[in-house]
C-alpha cells in the first residue's frame, strides 16, 4: 500500500472566525479562507486529517488523542464571552494507536489519551469544526512538546509518515498556530484589530511570501529566528513549522497558496495552502540535521547526557548495512531492517517465495528488541530471547505482506540459535504462539555467530 | 444584612495567606471519592504539609478563599469567575492518566465583582467571566481540594495574566503588587475573612518522561541541584521574614528556575499580606516529577496589628 500526503495547510487558534465571523470584515476572509480551505480538503479526497496544535501543550513527551468520539463544550479562556463551542468530532484512533507505536520505534516518548471529557484544545476545536463540519473525514490531533526541541519534532512526522505509508491513507496535514502570537492585552472593539505591530506585520508577511512560493523547509530553518522575532516567549515556540516540513520531505517546491491573513486581537492570522505539487522551483538547501531515530533529551540541566552506548537497544558496532538490490523478482519492505549485504528482503520464483535469513532488527532504527547479545566490546550482555523472536516474526510477517503473501502461506522455516542451551525454550514457547499457528515444517540449528549482535533469525519459504 | 458605609461595617481581614501549589498527583495520590484514577499513595512529604496546613486553618475562622491559578491563562487582562455556582469534570490535559476530577464549588461573585472593580479603577485590564459553560482550570480545582476537599467555602477565582511572557517580571510584578493592595481593599470593605492562596510551584522544570508507576517514590528527586538551591533560597527568605528579597529576587529566580512565579501568583500574595516581615510556616516541601514545591503559611491573624 502507498499511502501519501496529499495536502497541508496552516491555519490560526482563535475562535473569533468560528463564534463571530460577523463582528470584523477581517474575521470574516479568514472564515471564508476556512471553507474554501474545507471544499478544497473535500475535493482532495483525503481519508486523514491530522492536526498538530500549539494549544495543547504536553510535558510527557508527545500526546496523541485516541478517544473515537469526543464530546464537550469547550469555552476559550480568554474569549469566554464571545460564545461556547460545542464539538463531537470524528478521531481515526486505530491511526493514533499505531502512530504512538511508530514513535516509540523511532525513539520518542509518546501517549495516546482516550478520556471522556479530556479537553480538547481551542485550536484543534476551531480547526476541526470548520475544516471537517460533518465530521466525514476521520481525524487525529498530536500535542505540542514544550521541551521538545527540532529532532524530536521532526522524527514525530517521520513516525506519522510511517503509519501513513503503512496504511495506505491519504493525509492531510493542519498545523494549528498564530502567525506572530502577540496579542492586544487590553480589551478592544473588534472594528479596531489590527496586527498587533508593525514589525510583526512585516516579519508574517516575509513568512507567507514564503509559504506561497512553496518554501516550507526554508521557513522551518527559520524557526528559531521567527519565534524571536514575533513570538512571545514561553508560549509556544514556533515548531509546527519543523512538524509541517517533515511530513513533506523537508521540501522547498511545494504549491503555496495564502487564502487569508488577517489579525485576531493583535495575533497574526492566516489560512495558508500547501500542495504537495512540485512547482519545478526553489532549490532544496538543506542545512540542518535530517534526524531519523530520536537520543533523548540533553538533559542540559544536569549534565547526565544519555549517549547512545547508554541506549541498550541499539548495537553501536557491527555490519554495514545496505539498500536492498533490485534484482528481477525481487520483494523488498521498507517496513523491513536493511540487509546486512547485498541481497534482497525477498525473491519470487513462481508461486514461491524465498526469504534471507531475517533476524529481529527494527527498521529505521536498527535497535534489537530484547538487546542486543553482546556489547560494542564485543563482552555477553542480557538480552530476552523471546522478545527477540517475537521481532523476528513480526520482520517476517511485513515482508510477506509487502510481497502480497501472509503468515498462513509459509510453507517451511529453517531458525538458527547461537545459544541453544540458554534459548531453545524461549524460543519454542513464542514459535508456539505465533508460527506455530499456521503448521509450517521446522527445523532448528545451533550456529557459533549471526553478522549482528542477535541471538535467533530465520529463513522462510511461503507461497504467494 | 443592611448595607452600612464600609467604615461602619466590621472591617474584613485577611487572616492568612499560602503558598498552595496544584500538582494533580497530590490528589491522585489521594484516592479521593471525586477523583476517578486511583493510586498506591505517593508524594507523601507534600500531602502531609497539606495535612498541616489545613489543621492550621481550621481554627483560623475564616468565610471566603481567593485564589489566584497559573492554570488559568489569560492573555487580556486578568479575569474572575463571575457566577455563583460551578460543576463538571475536569481532566488535567498533560496527566489525564492521573486527575479527572469531579468538581462542585461556590463562587463568592460579590468579592470577586468588589475585587474587580477596584482592580479597574486602579487602571487593570479586568473582566468578569460570566460564561456558565465553563470549565473551572485544574489547578485551582487542585488546590482548591487539598485546602478544603469539602469544597464547603466559597471560592473567588482570579486568572493568571501572562504579562511576564509578554513584557518581563518586571511587568508582572508592578500589575500583581496592584491587584495584591485591592484585592487586600475589597476584602477589608467587605467584612469578610479570607484566606489568600497562591497556586504554584517554586522551581518548575519537569521530566519528560514518566515512570511506569506515577507514584513510584524512588524515581522522585529535583529536576537539578541548581534548581533545589533556587528552592532553599526562597523557603528560607520566607521562614524569615524577608519577603522582600523574594520580591526582589523574582526576576532571577523566575528566569534561572523557569519557576511557576512566573504566573503572578506568589507576587500577588506578597502584595496582599503587605509583603510580611514576620516569618512563614514551612508546611512542606517535595518535589513532583521534578519540580519543587513547598506549602507555606503566613499567619496574618497572629502577626497583623490591626485584626480583630
Ligand atoms: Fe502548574
Amino acid at each position: 500500500m502507498n499511502g501519501s500526503l496529499v495536502g497541508s495547510y496552516v491555519v490560526p487558534v482563535h475562535p473569533h472566525p468560528l463564534l463571530v465571523p460577523e463582528q470584523n470584515e477581517g474575521w470574516s476572509r479568514l472564515r471564508a479562507a476556512f471553507d474554501e480551505a474545507r471544499d478544497a480538503i473535500k475535493e482532495s479526497d483525503a481519508d486523514l486529517l491530522i492536526i498538530y496544535s500549539t494549544t495543547w501543550p504536553s510535558i510527557i513527551g508527545h500526546q496523541i488523542q485516541a478517544d473515537p468520539n469526543p464530546q464537550w463544550t469547550l469555552v476559550d479562556q480568554d474569549f469566554h464571552d464571545l460564545g461556547s463551542m460545542d464539538y463531537s468530532f470524528n478521531i481515526d484512533a486505530d491511526f493514533a494507536e499505531a502512530w504512538n507505536e511508530a514513535n516509540h520505534n523511532r525513539g520518542l516518548q509518546s501517549r495516546t489519551v482516550a478520556y471522556h471529557g479530556f479537553p480538547i484544545d481551542v485550536g484543534s476545536v476551531v480547526a476541526l469544526k470548520l475544516l471537517n463540519p460533518d465530521n466525514k473525514i476521520p481525524a487525529v490531533i498530536v500535542s505540542s512538546n514544550v521541551y521538545a526541541n527540532r529532532s524530536e519534532t521532526t522524527v514525530l512526522a517521520k513516525a506519522c509518515l510511517d503509519v501513513i505509508q503503512k496504511t495506505g491513507r491519504k493525509a492531510v496535514a493542519v498545523t494549528a498556530m498564530s502567525m506572530s502570537n502577540r496579542m492586544f492585552t487590553e480589551f478592544i472593539d473588534p472594528s479596531d484589530d489590527r496586527i498587533h505591530s508593525l514589525k510583526d506585520d512585516e516579519w508574517n508577511r516575509k513568512v507567507l511570501e514564503f509559504l506561497e512560493e512553496g518554501r516550507l523547509e526554508d521557513v522551518a530553518q527559520l524557526s528559531r529566528t521567527i519565534h524571536q522575532q514575533i513570538r512571545v516567549q514561553k508560549v509556544v515556540t514556533f515548531k509546527p513549522m519543523w512538524w509541517l516540513s517533515a511530513m513533506n520531505g523537508n521540501r522547498n517546491n511545494l504549491t503555496g497558496r495564502v487564502l487569508a491573513y488577517e489579525a485576531l486581537h493583535g495575533a497574526g492570522g492566516a489560512v495558508v495552502q500547501l500542495d504537495p505539487t512540485s512547482t519545478g522551483m526553489g532549490d532544496k538547501e538543506y542545512d540542518e540535521d535530517d534526524v531519523e531515530y530520536y537520543r533523548g533529551e540533553r538533559n542540559v540541566l544536569d549534565g547526565e547526557e544519555t549517549t547512545e552506548a547508554d541506549d541498550p537497544l541499539t548495537p553501536s558496532s557491527g555490519p554495514a548495512l545496505w539498500e536492498p538490490p533490485e534484482s528481477k523478482g525481487a520483494v523488498n519492505s521498507k517496513a523491513a531492517p536493511k540487509p546486512v549485504g547485498m541481497y534482497p528482503h525477498a525473491r519470487q520464483v513462481g508461486d514461491l517465495l524465498y526469504l534471507s535469513g531475517v533476524g529481529p532488527r527494527q527498521p529505521g532504527t536498527n535497535s534489537i528488541p530484547g538487546g542486543p547479545i553482546r556489547d560494542e566490546d564485543g563482552n555477553p550482555v542480557e538480552y530476552d530471547i523471546k522478545a527477540q523472536t517475537r521481532a523476528v516474526v513480526e520482520n517476517i510477517a511485513r515482508i510477506l505482506e509487502e510481497a502480497g503473501s501472509s503468515m498462513d502461506k509459509i510453507v517451511d522455516v529453517t531458525s538458527f540459535l547461537v545459544d541453544m542451551d540458554r534459548d531453545f525454550a524461549g524460543y519454542n514457547e513464542v514459535w508456539a504462539a505465533t508460527l506455530g499457528h499456521y503448521g509450517p515444517t521446522r527445523t532448528t540449528l545451533a550456529i557459533r555467530a549471526l553478522p549482528t549482535p542477535i541471538a535467533v533469525e530465520m529463513k522462510v519459504i511461503a507461497k504467494i | 444584612m443592611t448595607e452600612l458605609p464600609p467604615t461602619l461595617m466590621a472591617k474584613g481581614s485577611i487572616v492568612a495567606g499560602c503558598l498552595a501549589p496544584h500538582p494533580p498527583h497530590l490528589v491522585y495520590a489521594e484516592n479521593p471519592p471525586q477523583n476517578e484514577p486511583t493510586s498506591e499513595g505517593g508524594w507523601e512529604q507534600l500531602r502531609w504539609g497539606y495535612e498541616r496546613l489545613r489543621e492550621s486553618l481550621s481554627k483560623i475562622d475564616h468565610d471566603v478563599l481567593v485564589l489566584l491559578s497559573p492554570h488559568w491563562q489569560t492573555y487580556v487582562g486578568t479575569h474572575f469567575l463571575g457566577i455563583p455556582h460551578f460543576e463538571g469534570l475536569s481532566v488535567d490535559p498533560v496527566f489525564p492518566n492521573l486527575f479527572r476530577y469531579t468538581y462542585d464549588m461556590n463562587i463568592d461573585v460579590e468579592l470577586s465583582q468588589a475585587i474587580h472593580d477596584k482592580a479597574k479603577g486602579s487602571g487593570l485590564a479586568v473582566k468578569m467571566m460570566e460564561n456558565p459553560d465553563f470549565r473551572v482550570d485544574y489547578g485551582t480545582i487542585t488546590t482548591g481540594h487539598m485546602v478544603n476537599p469539602a469544597f464547603d467555602k466559597p471560592l473567588v477565582v482570579i486568572s493568571s495574566n501572562r504579562s511576564t511572557h509578554y513584557y518581563s517580571v518586571e511587568v508582572m510584578q508592578e500589575m500583581m503588587m496592584e491587584l495584591g493592595r485591592v484585592t487586600r481593599e475589597a476584602i477589608e470593605e467587605s467584612g469578610k475573612k479570607a484566606v489568600i492562596l497562591a497556586s504554584n510551584s517554586l522551581s518548575h522544570r519537569h521530566f519528560t518522561t514518566e515512570s511506569e508507576v506515577p507514584e513510584d517514590m524512588s524515581k522522585e528527586h529535583i529536576a537539578s541541584h541548581a534548581m533545589h538551591l533556587w528552592d532553599m533560597r526562597i523557603i528560607d527568605y520566607m521562614r524569615t521574614g524577608q519577603a522582600q528579597r523574594i520580591l526582589d529576587e523574582m526576576p532571577e529566580f523566575t528566569e534561572q528556575a523557569i519557576a511557576e512565579s512566573d504566573g503572578g501568583g506568589l507576587t500577588w500574595l506578597l502584595s496582599t499580606l503587605k509583603v510580611p516581615d514576620y516569618p512563614a510556616i514551612l508546611h512542606g516541601y517535595g518535589t513532583i516529577i521534578g519540580t519543587g514545591n513547598a506549602i507555606v503559611e503566613w499567619p496574618c491573624y497572629a502577626n497583623e496589628g490591626d485584626v480583630q
